[in-house]
């Protein structure tokens, strides 16, 4: 996306809507903003409807502040908690059936590199755990094994929040949650373990207490991406409202989590490393 | 070796071309037109009978006549990738069958709802009810509101023609809805029949992203805080609201494709003898077989005409309501348990007394000429209009 087509010309520039005009004149497209700037720029992601302290809306908006190259990304989500703040970003943003977002993904993406062959389109996949880990297994990891050159990106709060707090793949053993009456009988599903055997070039596990890691992260999967192959992000974001705790611990829960069974851990294959070294080298 | 091909009109490739004559089989006619629709990607899941079609299909994109193509995981992953590349703005092609549609369901009111004109061929079979994988037609059944157009092919040269012009209707900037192209399995997809071809050396004008009611998912359109899909998930009139609108606006681009179908099918269906007093009414294979048992009646002296609906979403109702006016019987064979087009009948129709839903084969049962024509005899002496078979 270029500076002209998101321009409106003189004469109309004010019947836009003032958030609009706010995404041109101060938003990330063009100029390049990061993490440290956020507070201080209009950022592609801002009200939304999630609880008090949720993890996932801060793990999104720390997601979408940190891609390289928001003018020309596009955000595919599915049902879920995530849908809510995601459903009102200003990048193309679809969420179509649930767990079907790998191969919505690595349709759009195949397309858009044939109708732009010279430029990278970055298509980001941004989804909670249920879909990611559940219903969409399959597709998450068909996609990895065809190599399609997709980001994915896992939301996790180790839980079915939208629905009312139930069980997914994510959450831990013994955790008391609907339809788990009795605790969960089967540990966490390892996802980001799959992803190192199942074709990503590069992976990382992090939690919203790190948010200079996640800025890190996601410039990682997007620049392998676009010229290794697959990569997958799994971020904690615990959830205050079914997890019951108050909601100004978010970030002290995940910074235990990170502490303990969530700590940092990064992989990457050869050929990343080399590309990421490339990069660095020419700029 | 990929043919050099011209881009051309809809108009001058299926109207204008002189057309050649070539005795293939259904799943060869597919390819014949998707090589000359303009595709620039397919992906394939297999399922029998649709499979051929696919594989013909790949060989198409390994010629070059394809830009991209690959084998998905599940008719469900299919039918959401090819979502995906048409988000993206491209012209996009599947075809699945039976248990695979029934995988896929959840996709193909997505397609409407957010727009997409992609087009679809359907080789109809059993569904596990119980299993079977011969010809039958259950599925379209359970496919008539789902916010796609359905047009029901009755050979090989239908499925050629249907799937070409389908794009023509489907991509209208005021309809750019997804589009499914029905047959019955084997029976069209796995016979040999005469079809005409125009030239191999033309195909379709791109695709036109810039001409889609929604704009494509390439981040090249002024991106604002909206939802591309309709809403979801908020509690409050607006968004009901807004909801409801949208989806009045696919039913009414449906309707709207109405005179595009008209212009390019000649018509939602088509009459044989319409001043007979009795119709034999059917679509896809059917139609065949109740013409054959047509000729046999009318040899008898019986006064049969024949009604072929073409486009069963949307449906002919008002023109089915005119042909039918002065009927007395109307006898609907169908390839199918349920029979769902004899409801549509009994439903679009005054008098539906009139309907003889019948006869009905399934599971692999062929649909003799001689079962259509004593079903005929049997329903017209219920009727009072035959004193004795």
């Amino acid at each position: 996306m270029s500076t002209r087509i998101i321009t409106p010309v003189a004469e109309f520039a004010d019947l836009l809507p003032q958030d609009y005009r706010e995404l041109v004149a101060n938003g990330p497209f063009f100029a390049r903003r990061g993490l440290k700037d956020l507070g201080t720029f209009k950022e592609i992601i801002e009200e939304h409807p999630h609880c008090a302290g949720c993890g996932v809306a801060l793990g999104v908006r720390l997601v979408a502040a940190s891609l390289p190259a928001p003018a020309d990304t596009i955000i595919i989500g599915t049902p879920g908690c995530s849908f809510f703040g995601l459903a009102q970003t200003a990048v193309n943003y679809s969420n179509t059936a649930f767990g079907n977002q790998n191969a919505v993904a690595s349709g759009l993406k195949r397309m858009l590199s044939l109708r732009y062959p010279d430029r990278h389109k970055d298509v980001v996949v941004l989804v909670g755990d249920g879909g990611i880990a559940d219903i969409g297994l399959d597709m998450t990891l068909h996609s990895w094994f065809r190599r399609e050159k997709i980001v994915t990106i896992m939301v996790d709060n180790e839980v079915y929040g939208n629905t009312g707090g139930q069980e997914s793949g994510m959450t831990k053993e013994g955790q008391v949650l609907n339809m788990a009456p009795g605790g969960k009988k089967f540990p966490k599903i390892p996802v980001f373990e799959i992803a190192k055997v199942s074709g990503c070039a590069y992976a990382a596990k992090v939690t919203v207490a790190s948010p200079r890691m996640i800025e890190k992260a996601v410039n990682r999967a997007v620049l392998v991406a676009r010229q290794v192959g697959p990569t997958y992000l799994q971020i904690y974001t615990p959830c205050p409202t079914n997890l019951k705790f108050s909601p100004d611990q978010t970030v002290r829960v995940a910074a235990e989590a990170e502490k303990g069974y969530y700590a940092v851990e990064e992989f990457i294959t050869d050929e990343a490393a080399r590309c990421l070294q490339q990069l660095t080298t020419e700029s | 070796m990929v043919v050099e091909q011209k881009a051309v009109s809809v108009d001058e490739l299926l109207f204008a071309s002189p057309r050649k004559q070539v005795f293939i089989t259904g799943s060869e006619a597919v390819a014949e037109a998707v090589k000359r629709a303009n595709v620039e990607m397919a992906i394939a899941y297999p399922i029998t009978p649709q499979s051929e079609s696919m594989h013909l299909v790949g060989d198409l994109f390994a010629k070059g006549y394809l830009r991209d193509y690959y084998r998905g995981e599940n008719e469900f992953a299919v039918m959401a990738a090819v979502h995906g590349a048409s988000l993206g703005g491209g012209r996009v092609f599947t075809a699945t069958s039976g248990p695979g549609t029934l995988r896929a369901m959840e996709m193909f009111p997505v397609w409407a709802g957010s727009r997409q004109p992609i087009v679809c061929a359907f080789m109809c079979r059993g569904v596990s009810l119980p299993p079977s994988i011969q010809p039958e037609n259950i599925e379209m059944g359970m496919l008539l509101d789902t916010g796609m157009i359905m047009l029901h092919a009755e050979n090989a040269q239908d499925f050629f023609d249907m799937i070409l012009k389908g794009y023509a209707v489907a991509e209208q900037p005021e309809v750019h809805l997804p589009l499914g192209v029905f047959v019955d399995g084997f029976f069209v997809t796995h016979t040999r029949d005469l079809v005409m071809l125009p030239p191999e050396d033309l195909k379709l004008a791109p695709y036109d992203p810039t001409c889609s009611p929604v704009p494509a998912f390439d981040m090249e359109t002024p991106p604002i805080r909206i939802v591309r899909d309709p809403l979801l998930n908020k509690s409050n009139f607006i968004s009901y609201a807004a909801n409801a609108s949208w989806h009045q606006e696919v039913l009414a681009a449906a309707e709207r494709a109405r005179k595009h179908l008209n212009r390019y099918l000649g018509g939602l269906l088509e009459v044989e003898y319409p001043d007979a007093s009795l119709f034999i009414i059917a679509s896809g294979t059917a139609v065949s077989q109740g013409r054959e048992a047509l000729k046999a009646l009318r040899a008898e002296g019986f006064e049969v005409g024949l009604i072929k609906i073409k486009s069963i979403r949307p449906f002919p109702t008002a023109e089915l309501i005119a042909a039918t006016e002065k009927a007395e019987l109307l006898v609907v064979p169908e390839f199918n348990a349920g029979g769902w087009l004899a409801r549509e009948i009994k439903a679009a129709i005054d008098n539906n007394s009139r309907v003889c839903a019948s006869p009905r084969v399934f599971g692999g049962m062929t649909m003799p000429v001689e079962l259509i024509v004593s079903e005929v005899k049997k329903a017209m002496l219920a009727k009072g209009l035959l004193k004795s078979v």
